[in-house]
């Protein structure tokens, strides 16, 4: 028992040390990239919109519907409720639409891709070869199509500000059935799909972000899984904003139909500069009878220098429609990126026996704001919901989670349980709890606990006594208070988070 | 300001308008015109509470806002012995919100000053400047309350004690409801100087519609106590405010029951200014019917090493709906805070709703705050044990519903009123079987 517990903590202690030595810079993914682009002009009107609808030859009902979004928005006022506070955009001052030059004619496979691009994704990490890019596997080079090590791949498609690059082992998914494409081209190649689920779970008029990107989303993916179908690998999508001035709304669309299974990975960067960029995304899932969708998502946009100067606004909405009988779906996250955050990635329970699950992990640090959580909305009989969310504060940031519960007449037997959770490190952060609990039949029980403290000088002196530094020592007791949503993770995403964690950490102590 | 909140401040500003069609400023001394007067003043600023308004989400004021309120019918308590009649305390009672002499005792006590609004307003200076419409006016931030405001500028009467010794006994108001139509503002003050201690009882319906205020201002070491009965099965619409200022290493304690009651708001604010102070508060609401209860409290650390517990229990059934709406603020500096939270609810049928939202904003780094908030059917199993050692289905569901509050009931420090409010309930549970 004592041995056991030994070595953990050698491994976890080692590669936390690692993490701080390797991660030396602040933000890894500053840099950016120096390519000619193509913008739409700036400013955002009926002519941006049809343009952007233009750029990607969509049919005439989908600019339709992107224009009647747009009307919508320019009725709808910016939300405030958030604990967030920013300056005011000017929804005039930027760009709509940016594409690197070289793909204004599409590549019609990853090899006539700019090499440029290649370049781009390759020093983040994520080679857009078809390979295996398990963080650690040497060699990983190209892997015949039904090997050993098949559940090991991870299919990318990758976007570059406003367009969508690549996407990797497109062969290999049709061969199962599975769609997995830019929405762009979903649009184009799969107008019965895109017209049947776009805007059926988070509406164009849903919300002042949401609407937005229903007018101006110029790309993001489309993933679609047949009856049936467990999906061989892993899919993924890598969002990167390069250009300046210019907003990223990806709209991204997930089906899982009958009895089908996919686990879906998302990350994001962009370069650090002074002035804050707005990405306004939406995430779209819809999930039928006893199928499941596993979302995992590590932000790391730009999160502004310390003094709060630049970095992304984080507007995004994200929501999983459980649609059939006994589906479910499994949200997680890691949060330590962007300098507001303003995302809420939701469950509705609609068919019996369906569940929702909602592992959270949120970091702020210096300047940094986010006000994040999940919504569970049970109408289904015998729906199952679990949320575990946990803040961590450090720097002069604030840290909020937000969240509902709602538990409708018709969804008895029904259970939730909440656990939320802040720790704060330094006395000049917050640390804040928003749940919002609306029960309407006797049946269901709903559970919610949150707890708020520091970190334990115990366990500091603990870790001190043995030689780490206080950072380090830091790092070890936070990756121990976040442990239950980083084992949600995926293997791919756990190794990252935990080094997210102690580079979002750095400087917060001392 | 964005048009929807234009639209919407517009709204609220028209519904007091036509409010203050059917009220008049009273008439009084110079210190107390100008506390109504501001009052009056950040009431316009602010128009009445719409239902959008982010603290009455779980909560339609529309009765509360009327001019006039929806008559309710007094209710018949027949043999019922009135609560803490057998307390020995001084009584001061109010009928449909007028102070009645003849029911009152001397408003007498050693070490304790009372006065009466109403004659205290006639003077041009009392000591109840300093507290009255101040703690009020410290619980607008951050969140306005409209319906206190009003009340500090429309009361007609209320009760003013200021305590400089231990009370000998506790002083009891009693709120009795005579006339279907009756609309009684009251605002009460308790100021207690350095080691002072006081118990306050308060119970009965008071109107048909009641508006109440009680501004509590603690001074260092002193410690105040608070129970209240809020009535059983009455049609009363209410909205109380307790607003509460406490110094270092002071004690506050208040506790309130309430079986139905159509409407019924309880806010409190709490705010601990020196280091070392106490705050607990609990509640236990029975609703059965077209019954709303709602408690929306707020609570302010604002020094070293205080502790707050709030401990609320609902049992609903037959429509009736419990809200809770608690928060916990820790502002800078003020380490070592303690903080406990719980809210619990018990639905007994399918037309029950409990709506919560348990809240902490925290600025600090070296404390310990909790909540937990939960809702759910009676234990099948506990009912289940019970009828198979013969107890009947009734007795067994009053059983279970009295254990499930006596967590909130044990908030009461003074093992005779936790022993009277206990007894109460049962009766009033079996009544309601009867």
């Amino acid at each position: 028992m004592a041995d056991d517990t030994m070595v953990a903590k050698e491994g976890v202690e080692q590669e936390t040390v690692d993490a701080v030595k390797s991660l030396g810079d602040k933000y890894k993914y500053g840099w950016e990239t120096d390519i000619e682009m193509e913008y739409a002009p700036k400013g955002l009107t009926e002519d941006i919109v049809r343009l952007i609808s233009q750029k990607n030859d969509e049919p005439e009902w989908m600019t339709e519907w992107r224009l009647s979004a747009y009307r919508r928005w320019l009725q709808m006022e910016e939300p405030d409720w958030a604990m967030v506070e920013y300056p005011e955009i000017n929804f005039q001052d930027q760009y709509y639409y940016a594409r690197p030059k070289s793909m204004e004619t599409k590549p019609k496979s990853l090899d006539e891709v700019d090499p440029k691009l290649l370049a781009t994704y390759e020093k983040l990490g994520i080679p857009l070869k078809e390979q295996m890019i398990l963080a650690g596997v040497e060699g990983a080079g190209e892997v015949p199509a039904d090997g050993d090590n098949s559940e090991r791949k991870v299919a990318v498609d990758a976007v570059f500000d406003s367009v969508s690059v690549g996407t990797t082992f497109k062969k290999e998914l049709e061969q199962a059935g599975v769609i997995f494409c830019s929405i762009s081209e979903a649009i184009r190649e799969h107008p019965e799909l895109v017209k049947k689920y776009l805007g059926s779970v988070v509406p164009p008029t849903d919300n002042f972000y949401a609407t937005l990107n229903s007018a101006v989303f110029s790309d993001g993916s489309f993933v679609y899984i047949p009856p049936g179908v467990r999906c061989p690998m892993e899919l993924s999508t890598y969002f990167r904003i390069n250009a300046e001035n210019t907003g990223q709304f990806e709209r991204t669309l997930i089906i899982a139909d009958k009895e089908a299974y996919v686990s879906y990975l998302e990350g994001c960067t962009a370069p650090q500069r002074d002035t804050a960029q707005l990405h306004a995304a939406v995430v779209e899932i819809v999930i039928l009878d006893d199928a499941e969708v596993k979302y995992s998502t590590v932000q790391n946009w730009f999160p502004g220098d310390e003094e709060g100067k630049g970095g992304i606004f984080n507007f995004v909405t994200k929501r999983a429609d459980c649609r059939g009988d006994r589906s479910k779906v499994m949200w997680t996250q890691v949060e330590t990126g962007s300098a507001v955050t303003w995302k809420y990635p939701s469950c509705v329970l609609r068919g019996d026996e369906s569940q929702g699950e909602f592992y959270s992990i949120a970091i702020t640090n210096n300047m940094q704001q986010a006000d994040t959580g999940t919504k569970m909305t049970h109408l289904g009989k015998n729906t199952r919901s679990r949320i575990v969310s946990k803040g961590i504060s450090a720097g002069k940031s604030n840290n909020t989670y937000r969240g509902l519960v709602s538990m409708h007449p018709k969804a008895t037997n029904s259970r939730n349980y909440t656990q939320c959770d802040s720790l704060l490190i330094g006395d000049q952060c917050g640390a804040h709890t928003v749940p919002y609990i609306e029960v309407k039949n006797p049946s269901s029980r709903v559970e919610h606990e949150a707890t708020t403290s520091k970190v334990d000088d115990d366990q500091m002196f603990y870790c001190r006594q043995r030689g780490m530094d206080e950072e380090e020592a830091v790092a070890l007791i936070v990756n121990g208070f976040a442990k239950e949503v980083l084992q949600a993770l995926p293997m791919e995403f756990a190794m990252e988070a935990q080094q997210l964690v102690a580079i979002s950490l750095e400087g917060s102590v001392g | 300001m964005a048009v929807a909140k234009e639209k919407l401040l517009a709204r609220k500003r028209d519904a007091l308008a036509e409010r203050l069609g059917a009220l008049t400023l009273p008439e009084g001394g110079a210190w107390i015109t100008e506390a109504r007067k501001s009052a009056l003043g950040r009431l316009e600023a602010m128009g009445l509470p719409a239902p959008r308004d982010e603290y009455w989400r779980f909560t339609k004021p529309d009765l509360l806002n009327a001019p006039k309120p929806a008559p309710a019918a007094v209710f018949d308590h027949g043999d019922e012995m009135p609560v803490f009649g057998e307390v020995d305390r001084i009584k001061i009672v109010f009928v449909d919100g007028v102070f009645d002499a003849a029911q009152s005792d001397d408003l007498t006590l050693a070490g304790v000053e009372i006065d009466r609004l109403a004659e205290a307003a006639k003077a041009d200076i009392h000591w109840a400047k300093g507290v009255f419409g101040t703690v009020e006016l410290a619980s607008q931030t951050p969140v306005e309350r409209p319906l206190a405001a009003l009340n500090t500028a429309f009361a007609t009467d209320g009760v003013l004690i200021r305590v400089t010794g231990k009370a000998a006994k506790p002083i009891s108001l009693i709120y009795k409801h005579e006339d279907d139509c009756s609309d009684a503002i009251l605002h009460n003050v308790v100021k207690l100087e350095p080691g002072a201690e006081l118990t306050l009882l308060e119970n009965g319906p008071a109107a048909a519609r009641f508006n109440k205020c009680l501004e509590v201002d603690i001074a260092d070491g002193a410690r105040f106590h608070h129970i209240r009965a809020q009535g059983r099965d009455h049609e009363r619409q209410a909205v109380t405010g307790m607003f509460v200022r406490q110094g270092a290493e002071s004690l506050f304690k208040s506790f309130t029951l309430t079986a139905n009651g159509r409407l019924t708001r309880n806010e409190s604010f709490i705010e601990m200014k020196g280091a070392n102070a106490s705050a607990h508060i609990a509640g236990a609401a029975l609703g059965h019917g077209d019954f709303h209860h709602d408690d929306t409290v707020f609570i302010t650390h604002d020094a070293e090493n205080c502790e707050s517990r709030q401990v609320f229990k609902k049992v609903l059934q037959k429509g009736a709906v419990g809200a809770f709406q608690g928060k916990i603020l820790v502002k800078r500096g003020a380490q070592k805070t303690d903080g406990y939270q719980k809210s619990q609810s018990l639905l007994l049928d399918d037309e029950a709703q409990f709506l919560a939202k348990p809240e902490l904003e925290i600025y600090a780094d070296d404390v310990a705050c909790s909540h937990g908030s939960t809702s759910g059917a009676i234990d099948e199993d506990m009912l289940f044990y019970l009828r198979a050692r013969g107890v009947d289905k009734g007795t067994a569901m009053d059983l279970l519903v009295i254990a499930f509050v006596a967590e909130a009931i044990e908030e009461i420090e003074d093992e005779s009123f936790r022993e009277e409010i206990t007894e109460r309930l049962e009766s009033w549970l079996l009544r309601r079987r009867g």
